[in-house]
């Protein structure tokens, strides 16, 4: 253990020399604020493939991006919805119901961490009271983000974080692939372990997210790509950086998390793996995207049909 | 075509030749199916075998697959160490050869069709053959606990040196009985989970059901038997190489009954977690026994090796570093202890400071973090007993001089260097955040593969040796050995006079 701790300053040096504060910025084509409606019906969930049925909804084809998620917190700031103290940007969450089960963490209503600031995975710089994505990074996915902080997004444009049933049929349709585009995976189809996609051969091994939609089939400076959509149009549900869902847990409280990330094996790709953590967990290969009800448009019935009592 | 008879023979029916053929069998395995993980599938060489030999990895069946693989390499390990024990337990001549050859149909069984089953095509048939093979190992395990069965008159022990009851029953013999027979029941805990397949019991892989709040009797009876199993796997190797060294004395008479508390609680404990939040309690209690056990085996083993090199270099009054180079004078004898003693920082420690931290990793670590270093501890914990059979095997083919020095510090170096790379991999939120993590993963990943890399070869180049060794013409060594079929042992107890009168009248009364 003392010899590992010796070594770590020489480990974080060596980061230092590495580290990318500033990339070149490549457009994907994708747009982030593309929203698409996943119908309401029966789909094959989970590795055992179980039938399941959700209502309509509609989910973002895309990862939230740092542009987005700084303007949120921009705009949050000033509404006071959010706040920034100690490095930190704190929001509001009104508590989990508490069971008193055995290992079960009470997280009652308060403040707590949404996003720490200093953190130097996050790509989001905060100079004078305002955030702002680091040049280059402006359509990678948001990362370094807790539970509480992508609730807090979703909940202040009045979305939510997909359910992971939800997720799931987004990722994978209503057939029974195990991977968003089919059966197959292939180097270039996403941003795994086993693609040195573009953006590790351009900045080394550090900058390890790909903008989101990047693997859209088209040619980016020279790297060949292909579609990695779901069957219904959305980008990176495997690979890229992982997701949180909104689910809360009875009894557990950590949160599950889907997808996959750019350091992860194939079989990590697979739409029905999960992986959890506490809800103020971050990491630099987690991020989010978010879902919504659709808007129900109610017809105005014709005057002459209402009748007077 | 006397060769091959004689070829036959050796393979099958004498335990050295038995040995090799299980160890054989387990290298072609790791040779071929270790090409369809890690780094392979980036370099290649996956599609290239499973073009070649046709496999089917279809996604969604991989954890039956995996599922397949351990079990299929886990029988042979078993069967390693039956067929020491039938070499080592003084029994009858017949049992000993019922139990050797129902154990090697069994594992060839499943093996073949394990393995066709989980990797070439799905078929009742198949998967029919692979239960046949595992239910013909049970079936050794339970001819195995009556031949070694030790509340026998024919058996007591001959020796004040060894630990035994007042009346004289072996209690080394009573240790690998009661272990036997813990297994037998273990076993059964994942044969009823097992049996479900094809009823509706979906295929999954323990580790992915760490955070699974509410758990389902099969589900924690399948997490019971994975870590009893292994427990036992551990348990019986350590009694083995006890053997090997000719363990007695004072430490023998405390450490065999500390040994067999132990066996009860810990399988008792674990058996328990199907039905009770108590059992962590009785897993702990019972590993302090048996780890109290092994303890003591160590400070014997090694006190016997320095004892006997001193006594071999004729010095009198040694210093410490004479006595630490007579330590270290032969690995493959030194190594096994050594195993035993590195094991607790990279299996029992992790596993004891998971079980503290559990609450703490539940809220830091994502799972996926938490299930490396759970998988890397039992991984682990396998390899660290396949390095000691390793050793063991070494010390069996009579490889003497540098070879021996060579290969046992290599394997011992190899092994450490990976083993703790692998521990600090799994562990790394410990040390370092994840922005700063890759130098971290850079030089664990590079010292793993550098470390099992070695092991590899080494390995390769001794079973490789023995592959010519078959082909030689004159003074071969498995010619020697198939006239000396059996393990150099000290027994605990021979078969007493008495024991020997009463087969004989009978083998009469049967008229044989």
């Amino acid at each position: 253990m003392r010899l590992i701790k010796l070594l770590i300053p020489f480990m974080v040096l060596a980061s230092f020399v590495f580290a990318k504060e500033e990339i070149e910025y490549v457009d994907s084509g994708v747009n982030p604020d593309l929203w698409i409606t996943i119908p309401a019906g029966d789909f094959f969930y989970g590795q055992h493939e179980h039938v399941k049925t959700t209502v309509e909804y509609e989910i973002m084809a895309t990862h939230v991006t740092n542009t987005q998620y700084a303007a949120f917190l921009n705009a949050a700031i000033e509404q006071k919805a959010v706040y920034v103290k100690n490095d930190t940007v704190w929001g509001f969450h009104p508590g989990d119901p508490f069971h008193e089960y055995l290992h079960e963490f009470e997280i009652p209503a308060g403040d707590y961490p949404l996003v720490p600031i200093k953190n130097p995975g996050l790509r989001l710089s905060y100079t004078n009271g305002q955030f702002a994505s680091k040049k280059g990074y402006d359509n990678h996915p948001m990362v370094e983000v807790s539970w509480f902080g992508a609730n807090a997004y979703a909940k202040f444009y009045g979305y939510r974080l997909p359910l992971e049933i939800e997720w799931e049929k987004a990722a994978r349709g209503t057939g029974t692939r195990p991977f968003p585009w089919g059966d197959h995976i292939e180097k270039n189809r996403a941003n795994f372990i086993s693609s040195h996609n573009l953006f590790e051969k351009m900045f080394d091994d550090v900058v390890k997210t790909t903008p989101v939609g990047f693997y859209n089939g088209e040619t980016h400076n020279g790297y060949q790509t292909l579609d990695n959509r779901s069957p219904y149009g959305l980008y990176d549900m495997a690979g890229n950086v992982k997701q949180w869902v909104g689910d809360d847990h009875k009894y557990v409280h950590y949160r599950y998390i889907r997808g996959g990330n750019y350091n992860s094996y194939e079989l990590y790709l697979r739409v029905w793996v999960r992986d959890s953590a506490g809800p103020e967990h971050t990491s630099m290969s987690l991020g989010f995207r978010c879902a919504r009800n659709p808007v129900v448009e109610m017809e105005a019935a014709p005057a002459d049909s209402v009748k007077s009592e | 075509m006397k060769k091959f008879n004689e070829l036959y023979h050796y393979f099958f029916q004498s335990t050295k030749g038995l040995i090799l053929l299980a160890m054989s069998a387990i290298a072609v395995i790791t040779a071929v199916w270790g090409t369809l993980s890690g780094p392979m599938i980036e370099w290649g060489v996956r599609d290239i075998v499973v073009n070649l030999t046709g496999m089917d990895l279809t996604s969604v069946e991989r954890s039956g697959r995996i599922i397949m693989l351990y079990h299929v390499i886990a029988m042979i390990i078993v069967a390693i160490e039956v067929y020491m024990m039938t070499s080592i337990i003084p029994m009858r001549k017949h049992q000993q050869s019922t139990i050797n050859a129902t154990i090697t149909v069994g594992w060839i069984t499943a093996m073949v069709f394990g393995l066709t089953f989980g990797y070439f095509g799905h078929n009742y048939f198949y998967h029919g053959l692979f239960l046949v093979g595992q239910s013909l190992i049970f079936f050794a395990g339970i001819l195995l606990a009556a031949a070694i069965y030790p509340w026998r008159r024919e058996y007591l022990v001959t020796d004040n040196e060894y630990a035994h009851t007042k009346n004289g029953y072996d209690m080394e013999r009573i240790a690998l009985f009661i272990m036997t027979a813990a297994m037998l029941i273990s076993a059964g805990f994942g044969a009823v989970t097992g049996s479900f397949w094809s009823n509706g019991h979906e295929t999954f892989l323990a580790e992915d059901l760490i955070r699974e709040p509410g758990k389902t009797a099969l589900q924690k009876s399948i997490i019971g038997h994975l870590h009893i199993m292994l427990t036992l796997i551990a348990v019986s190797i350590t009694l083995i190489v006890g053997r090997w060294m000719d363990w007695k004395g004072k430490l023998h008479k405390v450490g065999m009954p500390l040994m067999i508390i132990g066996i009860i609680v810990i399988s008792s404990g674990v058996w328990s977690v199907v039905w009770t939040h108590m059992a962590h309690t009785f897993i702990y209690v019972g590993s302090v026994f048996v780890m109290l056990s092994a303890l003591l085996l160590v400070i014997y083993a090694w006190g016997k090796l320095i004892r006997d090199r001193i006594a071999e270099q004729g010095i009198e009054n040694p210093t410490f570093f004479q006595k630490f180079a007579a330590l270290l004078h032969d690995p493959i004898k030194f190594g096994p202890f050594w195993q035993m003693v590195f094991m607790n920082f990279t299996v029992s420690g992790v596993g004891i400071f998971m079980a503290i931290k559990l609450d703490e990793i539940f809220r830091v670590w994502p799972a996926r973090e938490e299930r490396v270093t759970l998988t890397g501890h039992w991984h682990i914990l396998a390899a660290i007993v396949a390095t000691i059979i390793i050793m063991y095997y070494v010390d069996i083919s009579g490889i003497k001089g540098k070879a021996r020095k060579w290969f046992g510090w290599t394997l011992i170096i190899g092994s450490d260097l990976a083993f703790a790379a692998a521990t600090i991999f799994s562990m790394k939120r410990l040390f370092v955040t994840e922005y700063y993590e890759q130098p971290l993963v850079n030089m664990t990943m590079l010292a793993t593969d550098f470390g099992l890399g070695a092991i590899l070869i080494i390995v390769g180049g001794l079973l490789g040796w023995r592959l010519i060794d078959l082909f030689k013409k004159d003074g071969a060594l498995w010619e020697q050995e198939a006239k000396d079929p059996e393990l150099d042992i000290n027994p605990t107890a021979e078969m007493t006079q008495e024991g020997r009168d009463k087969i004989r009248a009978q083998m009469e009364r049967e008229g044989l």
